[in-house]
């Protein structure tokens, strides 16, 4: 069986994941010392190996610790939408009634809010930054998390097994936490890596706008919306930073999709 | 139906309210003194408090939410600080940029994605697919506002064909006007296409194996021809509902393109409402977007139950 999508997205994200790492430790220049001297270097130089920007940063430098940057904002916002969203959609599915029935309504409230336009309302209050990102993102994610719980935990729940536990006596709590939830986790997982592919575009996005990632932490998308005033005579300060977000998110999507054929061939889309 | 449709109304409505709600304790309760931080803590203190009074901040926060409420359900947004205008105005003004830029990008999105996606089922396993899954991979993953640099990159620098950005108004003429939206409405067109293109290829390919397409075959009609006549429109209902489900990302994306291209759009306006911190405009636009993505997702849900009658005793 071919599992080629597996093992692409795998690899990139490996290589997105080791350039966040090795930038904790080593970038080829510092990502925020500036060069007027050496100012829209193109890319292929010898010491500059991907140019510099407007300011004589170097591209390369900014890259890596940008990849730090936005894996840290993304990780963050989707763990805080699994372990909300978790929580809620198994405890909706083992109680039922009014618990899930406000929680459907209550996902479709945050369904309304799309994490860019939360996060420019919640900039207002709680001022622009990573936090904004992360709370944005984050709080987008929990209804998505909260229905693949609640609908993955509801097949559970209708096993001979878990009627068998019930028989037995095992209350709510114990079979969501022995029996629901070991057997939705791969479910959970493969969510999680989309997840973090869309934290990744959206965290980009809010850079863009000014309200993420706050200088002098290099990120992706300011990198772009810096990128605009010098389009002209240095696409390169374009081309990068976004096939960097490009090619993070692509990797997460493959492996995603990967993972899904992988841990259940049941679900696999026609292909 | 009309108990179902009453009560899809009642929920949309609820929603609504629950969204609004939401943006009250965010913008309103939240921050304290609402006014302080519209101003500044420079302010003055006769200007603050003008500014208080305008707001109604003497009044207990129930009043403020009802009055507010009450003005929007009859049109009347309040006024924006920083701009001295009804907001109302400042509203409608933008909402003739951002709807046809959305509408341009749902159509063009269309345009691309179902063609694309009937293909990639007829051609199912052969190369055309491959390259079609391929395109919609690559789609998904390239953030619509680097799109949209690039298509400046290409066409306005490049070749300079269209405008880079800025919108002449509709009173320049259709032309102008619809040459200002040709690149964002790309921009924001294209991911969408490759999750239309997708979801139409996945569900074509359910119906393939259908009886009424063999039929149709057996009649003379190609492959292709009997996709296209009788495949897609057994197909529809996944592809409308997607249509819907993105609406969010569209508006999400409207508010980053409209930033690109400096277009007076909606999305520029909650922008721009974010830097002045005019917390009223910001309230009422955010209000807006959200709403609009409310109706169009209950919208939606009254289609495709429309299309698919089976579908109408499962939705609560």
């Amino acid at each position: 069986m071919k599992r080629t999508a597996l093992w692409l997205g795998a690899a990139l994200t490996t290589i997105v994941v080791a350039m966040a790492l090795v930038a904790q430790a080593w970038t080829p220049h510092a990502p925020n010392r500036m060069n007027m001297r050496a100012r829209f270097v193109a890319p292929g130089d010898p010491v500059h190996w991907l140019g510099t920007d407007h300011f004589g940063r170097d591209i390369t430098s900014m890259i890596l610790a940008g990849a730090w940057q936005s894996l840290h904002v993304a990780v963050l916002a989707v763990a805080l939408g699994l372990g909300v969203g978790v929580a809620l959609g198994l405890a909706a599915a083992a109680r039922r009634g009014a618990i899930d029935a406000v929680l459907m309504r209550a996902n479709d409230v945050v369904f309304a809010f799309p994490a860019v336009l939360s996060a420019l309302v919640l900039a207002a209050v709680l001022g622009a930054g990573a936090h904004t990102a992360v709370i944005a993102i984050g709080v987008f994610n929990i209804p998505v998390f909260a229905r693949v719980a609640r609908a993955g935990a509801l097949q559970i729940w209708a096993r001979d097994y878990v009627v068998a536990a019930r028989a037995a006596g095992r209350g709510w709590l114990g079979i969501t936490v022995i029996h629901v939830l070991p057997n939705i986790a791969g479910l959970l997982v493969v969510q999680a890596t989309i997840q973090l592919a869309l934290a990744i575009l959206a965290e980009a996005g809010l850079s863009f706008l000014g309200v993420g990632i706050q200088p002098p932490a290099p990120s992706w998308g300011r990198m772009l919306s810096d990128a605009q005033t010098y389009l002209d005579r240095a696409p390169h300060l374009a081309l990068v930073p976004g096939a960097a977000i490009a090619l993070a998110v692509f990797g997460l999507n493959l492996l995603g999709d990967g993972l899904r054929d992988w841990l259940d061939p049941k679900l696999r889309r026609t292909r | 139906m009309a108990l179902f449709l009453a009560r899809r109304l009642a929920t949309m409505l609820a929603t609504l309210m629950a969204a609004s709600v939401v943006l009250f304790l965010v913008l309103d309760i939240l921050p304290g003194d609402p006014a302080l931080v519209m101003l500044g803590t420079e302010a003055q203190a006769d200007t603050l408090a003008a500014l208080r009074r305008q707001m109604g901040l003497d009044q207990p926060a129930l009043t403020r939410y009802l009055a507010w409420i009450g003005g929007v359900a009859v049109g009347d947004f309040g006024l924006s600080y920083t701009w001295r205008l009804p907001v109302a105005g400042l509203i409608l003004d933008r909402m003739a940029v951002t709807v046809p830029l959305a509408a341009l990008a749902i159509v063009i999105s269309t345009a691309i994605a179902i063609p694309a996606g009937v293909l990639a089922a007829a051609s199912h396993g052969r190369a055309a697919d491959w390259v079609i899954i391929a395109a919609s991979q690559i789609g998904v993953a390239v953030p619509n506002f680097w799109i949209g640099i690039l298509l400046v990159l290409g066409f306005s620098i490049g070749l300079g064909w269209l405008p880079s950005g800025g919108f002449p108004g509709w009173e320049a003429g259709v032309g102008p006007a619809i040459a200002a939206l040709i690149l964002p409405s790309l921009a924001l067109a294209l991911p969408q296409a490759a999750i239309l293109a997708r979801v139409t290829r996945s569900s074509v390919l359910e119906v393939v194996g259908e009886d009424y397409i063999r039929t149709a075959r057996a009649k003379g009609l190609s492959r292709s021809q009997a996709l296209w006549r009788h495949g897609l429109r057994n197909a529809l209902i996944p592809i409308v509902t997607i249509i819907g489900l993105q609406f969010p990302v569209l508006i999400a994306g409207a508010i980053l393109i409209e930033n690109v291209f400096a277009l007076p759009g909606l999305g520029r306006l909650i922008f721009q409402a974010l830097g002045q911190r005019d917390l009223i405009v910001l309230k009422d636009v955010a209000l807006l977007l959200a709403g609009l993505v409310i109706l169009v997702n209950s919208l939606v849900d009254i289609t495709y139950t429309l299309i698919d009658p089976r579908l109408r005793g499962r939705v609560a």
